[in-house]
């Protein structure tokens, strides 16, 4: 099948997987679906900081509660104690975007500067400052107790060839559309230069400074990129839990954001989306058919509930993808070449911490294999 | 005057913990390159078993079984997990202890469920009086307990065979297992020992005036995590001072909270991480720690 064929074909796929679950699904799902398009669209943007340009970050949850929390502020009409400005719901989502973005410029200057493993930890602490900053800003955020998020559509019902259209058959095409738009976006940003930058600053700061790459700008480009995803997915995130609370946004979302990432498979967008989808829902569903699955135990006996089985497995898959991919790439090299990149895979990364057990060329013949897949 | 006293007190007893806590944060980054995010489970872990096993057989037996536990847990992660995975980038070796993390403290968690545990410290919540001062007991140990320890690591640095194998293998593994350093050994003797180091802090942190242990002591990692960072990741040094900044600055923002109602109550908790991003801020590799070289 000729290259252009199977575009097209991806984007009729694509297109009518969007269009077409809302005539047949019911509440339920739709909003599972709804979940996972937010969670995706955060992981999108995690992943191209922290697959494509090599940053671990922490700090996604931080972020995510930034876009919810002007989302909320703009939105909402005002009252008593709580601050609202009742703008239009998109350009509150927008803003909240945009907000988060500039929240992460902020950040920049700190994250450029730092190296891996010093960033994963200071992004932690934007984490526990947005914690006390929701605790504490009660007009703003409601404080311990949260405040509700304004609906993103209204909640007249739209009736098309029989089929009643309500707020969760709009949520789910709001949420199709972001998150295709978030993933085209992205994988045109890692096929093309910027990609190419970042992920040559991931693997060598100083051959990309050595090709003229502006290390640090890409490095907050990065940042800043990923941030303003994280903010559109807290939006959305905010709009299906339906509240915005200091939980909502603790350490543990960015954990399985990170989670989320690493069981895709690092650097890819699609698997980015499939993380997503995997880790939001499996809970979900566990729960829902808890009942029929003998192994869970009802929340609040000591046994191993719906939610503890999910985090076991996500925990273990985790492990594992790091323990089987690490031997065989090389740490954090999990793909060679952005998905659709037709380039030459980028050189081995500079010797590292017990490297000199690995002689150069095995490394880059088995980088080489990798690249022998039956579907290029 | 006596209570900024108590005060700096406090804060150097807390301190002296994260200090050890961190202290088995940089062991692990200088031996192996790690950093172990799953370290507040295995404090918990050992917290655990002693908090479990007291009442059958003693204090000092179960606080012993907690350390061995902890130590065990250590070398079962490095045997099982980090060492196959020994080539691999700092990053990914980190993403892996963060599902250990998940695991283990998921199961820790479901455990304990929503109760206290009481870990039966014989000195109970008894206060120390220095003057017009009053401190825990429990802190006064601590104190003393974790300066003795990390007095004693000090000098094995320096003065003893595997200080310096240890010394070695951080500063170039490749030329100390020339020189006939097992360098493997050292950084399994790292993960051993870190585990029994998080123990020995959990079992103090779990004390007065904390009520017991529930799973938000183990946090506390995650605050001797700046401690580790300021003071440079690579540097043992730098554990102890950060350890005593972040214990001391973290007690001056809760005992004048009243003063900074304006960051709202409760700004104790995030006081660590202002003050580790301002530091990183003008020395992005810490306080007392070795810059990379190779920047751009």
């Amino acid at each position: 099948m000729s290259e252009r064929i199977r575009a097209t074909a991806g984007w009729v796929a694509i297109g009518l997987a969007v269009l077409v679950p809302p005539y047949y699904l019911d509440e339920f799902w739709l909003r599972l679906g709804f979940s996972v398009a937010a969670a995706g669209v955060g992981a999108i943007g995690l992943t191209l900081l922290t697959g494509t340009a090599g940053q671990l970050s922490l700090a996604h949850a931080f972020f995510l509660g930034v876009g919810a929390v002007t989302y909320c502020v703009l939105a909402a009409p005002s009252d008593g104690d709580r601050v609202g400005l009742g703008l239009p719901t998109p350009v509150a989502a927008v803003a909240g975007a945009v907000l988060a973005g500039l929240a992460g410029l902020a950040f920049s200057p700190i994250a450029a500067r730092l190296r891996h493993i010093y960033l994963g930890i200071a992004s932690i602490a934007l984490v526990l400052i947005g914690q006390h900053v929701l605790n504490v800003a009660a007009p703003l955020t409601g404080g311990f107790n949260g405040r509700r998020t304004p609906g993103l559509v209204g909640d007249t019902v739209t009736v098309i060839a029989q089929v009643p259209f309500g707020e969760y058959e709009k949520l789910w095409y709001i949420g199709g559309t972001a998150l295709v738009l978030a993933a085209a976006f992205a994988r045109n940003l890692v096929a093309g230069r910027v990609g190419r930058a970042l992920i040559l600053v991931r693997d060598s700061e100083p051959a990309a400074a050595a090709v003229g790459i502006p290390v640090q700008s890409y490095k907050a480009l990065a940042f800043v990129l990923s941030s303003m995803y994280a903010g559109l997915a807290g939006v959305l995130y905010a709009v299906a839990i339906g509240s915005v609370a200091p939980q909502s946004f603790a350490l543990d979302v960015s954990v399985l954001y990170l989670v989320m990432i690493v069981i895709g498979g690092l650097g890819s967008v699609g698997g980015a989306i499939a993380g997503a989808a995997v880790v939001t829902a499996l809970p979900v569903l566990l729960q829902e058919y808890a009942a029929d699955l003998p192994f869970l135990a009802e929340p609040g006996s000591g046994g191993i509930t719906a939610s503890h089985a999910a985090r076991y497995a996500f925990g273990i898959a985790v492990i594992a993808v790091v323990l089987v991919r690490a031997r065989g790439l090389n740490g954090l090299r999990l793909r060679q070449t952005p998905p659709g990149s037709i380039h030459e895979p980028s050189p081995p990364p500079a010797r590292r911490r017990g490297d000199h057990r690995r002689h150069p060329e095995r490394v880059q013949r088995e980088s080489q294999h990798t690249e022998l897949r039956p579907d290029r | 005057m006596t209570r900024l006293l108590s005060i700096v007190l406090t804060g150097l007893s807390t301190g002296s913990i994260y200090a050890l806590v961190a202290l088995g944060f940089v062991l692990l980054y200088k031996a192996a390159g790690v950093v172990n995010f799953a370290h507040g489970s295995l404090l918990l872990l050992g917290a655990y078993v002693t908090a479990r096993t007291w009442e059958t057989v003693g204090f000092p037996a179960a606080v012993a079984l907690g350390v061995l536990t902890g130590a065990g847990a250590g070398l079962v992660v490095q045997r099982l997990l980090a060492d196959p995975m020994r080539d691999a980038a700092p990053v990914a070796l980190a993403i892996m202890t963060i599902g250990v993390d998940i695991v283990l403290g998921t199961e820790l968690s479901r455990r304990m469920g929503p109760d206290i545990v009481v870990l039966g410290h014989p000195w109970g919540g008894a206060a120390v009086r220095l003057g017009e001062v009053a401190v825990p007991a429990n802190r006064v140990i601590a104190l003393g307990v974790a300066a003795l320890i990390i007095a004693a690591f000090l000098l094995a640095f320096r003065f003893t065979g595997w200080g310096v194998a240890m010394r070695a293998a951080a500063e170039d593994p490749e030329a100390a297992a020339l020189v006939g350093v097992r360098v493997r050994r050292v950084v399994t003797t790292s993960w051993v020992l870190a585990g029994g180091l998080a123990v020995v802090a959990g079992i103090f942190l779990a004390g007065s005036p904390t009520p017991g242990l529930s799973p938000a002591v183990g946090l506390v990692a995650l605050r001797a995590l700046p401690a580790a960072i300021l003071g440079g990741l690579d540097s043992t040094t730098g554990a102890l001072v950060g350890g005593l900044i972040v214990g001391v600055a973290e007690s001056l923002a809760a005992g004048y909270q009243d003063e900074l109602a304006v960051f709202g109550r409760g700004s104790g908790e995030v006081v660590p991480y202002i003050v580790m991003i301002a530091v990183l801020l003008v020395r992005p590799a810490g306080l007392f720690g070795t810059r990379a070289a190779g920047r751009v």
